[in-house]
């Protein structure tokens, strides 16, 4: 009878070991906690940089010496190659907040 | 959850870090890379034990320095992460994934998991490296994500060759590459999709391959779950992740990330004058050489006497020939004994007994391939920051 069991047990368990196919993944990624550091404008920045990443990417870029010229590159980047869509009127302000506070 | 191996890993990275000169662990769930800016948390996803966070959105994590003195395998739960999009397939259903293999074909093909698990398997122990991998050391400093070294790893792949695929479905004549896609994708439609492409010669060369499966298990999600690509000896922005759609072409692909991104400059050394644009460039291809001290990090500190190092070599497909050791900041070099062969693709663990006096001493190692390329003194520069191959230096104090 307990052989038994233990066999049912061990069907079993190679039951789910074989079926690695059995549901969809449902992958939860830990809560995002990077956030823009206050500054100018900061909520035009929230705003736009905020749909396709997080702050993180813009936090650990490298210290650079004219930060101003790095930022409109980066800003120019985001629009004319990833298709960032930010109004004219916002771009100044975005590269202004960058330059001052990263 | 962390269990407690994990813990004690954090824990032995943070004190690995805390004796370090130019790295400091500010506390348990923060590392600082030896780069300026180089703070980041430590962060645990599932699948995978605390990793260094580089960005949450898309998520992006590198693998602790100590892992790869474990040995020549990275386990899955310390294997890197690299995504360019932020909108990926968190829910996606095993069984209902669908492979498609379309364009300049005979035969397009939709294969489920279970079509491809069903077809004759293969393996491969590979290295794979992020283009960008050790790019926080650039000087100057480029744009882009600031890793240290820990965007690498090597794993045993297992699936089918993308030969066998491409001959069911019948390559048409004319066709001239094949270009590839994953479930992974923008966030706005503007965005150019990530789409990849290799040569029709490269793609049939039966290396290539789609893998299901990594060091006997599934692949874990963020590393490609349930099928990515593997190309061997080349950098990971080939390896497309979630793989569903590969498409023969007669023409050469012009999107975005062949056409613009990962390019490196088109020299005889694939560098330029630090700080200036390359005239013309090329598509990023093969790894460049490249090897490392495992045993010991930067900074530490060490009795007097005998100590055996070890570390790990590889490169684009070569294999490794030999690694040379010094101890004296590069004026001599010692060979070191190399470990188990497991591939021409794979990490290559090396060992050499020293004894080293008190004081300090700068502790280099320098591989070089089967086809005589070797490491360079000083680091090559490009504006994208790829290709890191530079001689690396542990600077050690003896007492």
């Amino acid at each position: 009878m307990q052989r038994t069991v233990l066999l049912a047990v061990m069907l079993a368990l190679a039951a789910v070991a074989g079926s690695a196919l059995a549901a969809p993944v449902n992958y939860k990624t830990p809560d995002e906690v990077a956030a823009f550091k206050p500054g100018p404008n900061l909520e035009v920045v929230q705003g736009n940089c905020s749909a396709c990443h997080s702050s993180d990417y813009i936090a650990t870029q490298p210290p650079m010496k004219d930060k101003k010229s790095f930022w409109q590159a980066e800003v120019t980047k985001m629009i004319k190659v990833y298709g960032a869509p930010i109004d004219d009127a916002d771009v100044g302000k975005i590269v202004d907040y960058l330059a001052a506070t990263y | 959850m962390f269990d407690r191996r994990d813990l004690l890993k954090g824990a032995g990275l943070a004190a690995v870090a805390a004796t370090l000169n130019s790295t400091k662990a500010l506390a348990l769930d923060t590392v600082t890379l030896p780069f300026a800016n180089g703070e980041r948390p430590l962060v645990k996803y599932p699948q995978k034990r605390p990793m260094i966070g580089l960005t949450s959105r898309p998520p992006q994590l590198e693998t602790p320095f100590a892992v790869f003195n474990d040995g020549p395998i990275t386990p899955n739960n310390a294997f890197f992460v690299r995504y360019h999009l932020s909108d990926l397939p968190y829910d996606l259903d095993p069984d209902k994934f669908t492979l498609e293999v379309k364009g300049k074909v005979d035969k397009p093909l939709k294969l489920s998991l279970k079509d491809i698990r069903k077809m004759k398997a293969t393996e491969i122990v590979a290295v794979n490296q992020c283009s960008g991998n050790s790019r926080g050391f650039f000087e100057p400093r480029v744009a882009g994500g600031q890793l240290a070294n820990g965007a690498m790893g090597c794993a045993r792949w297992r699936g089918i060759p993308l030969k066998s695929v491409l001959a069911m479905a019948g390559v048409q004549s004319g066709a001239k590459q094949v270009t590839f896609g994953g479930m992974d994708g923008p966030v706005s439609d503007k965005t150019p999709d990530f789409i990849k492409a290799l040569d029709l010669d490269h793609a049939t060369d039966g290396e290539v391959m789609l893998a299901y499966g990594m060091n006997g298990e599934d692949l874990p999600f963020l590393n490609g779950f349930p099928l990515r690509l593997i190309v061997p000896g080349y950098f990971g922005t080939y390896w497309v992740k979630h793989l569903n759609e590969i498409t023969v072409i007669d023409n050469i692909y012009d999107g975005f990330w062949m056409k613009s991104a990962y390019r490196i400059p088109d020299t005889p050394n694939n560098a330029v004058e630090p700080g200036t644009a390359p005239k013309a460039t090329i598509p990023i291809n093969r790894f460049t050489i490249r090897s490392f001290i495992t045993s010991v990090p930067d900074g530490a500190r060490l009795k007097a006497g005998a100590v055996t190092l070890r570390g790990i070599a590889f490169d684009g497909g070569k294999g490794i020939k030999e690694v040379e050791v010094s101890t004296d900041g590069g004026k001599t070099w010692t060979r070191a004994r190399l470990g188990k062969d497991l591939g021409k693709y794979a990490f290559r663990e090396w060992k050499l007994p020293v004894k080293l006096a008190a004081g300090s001493h700068e502790l280099k190692v320098r591989a070089t391939g089967n086809g005589g390329e070797t490491q360079p003194d000083t680091p090559r520069w490009n504006p994208a920051g790829y290709l890191r191959n530079v001689v690396e230096t542990v600077r050690v104090t003896v007492a």
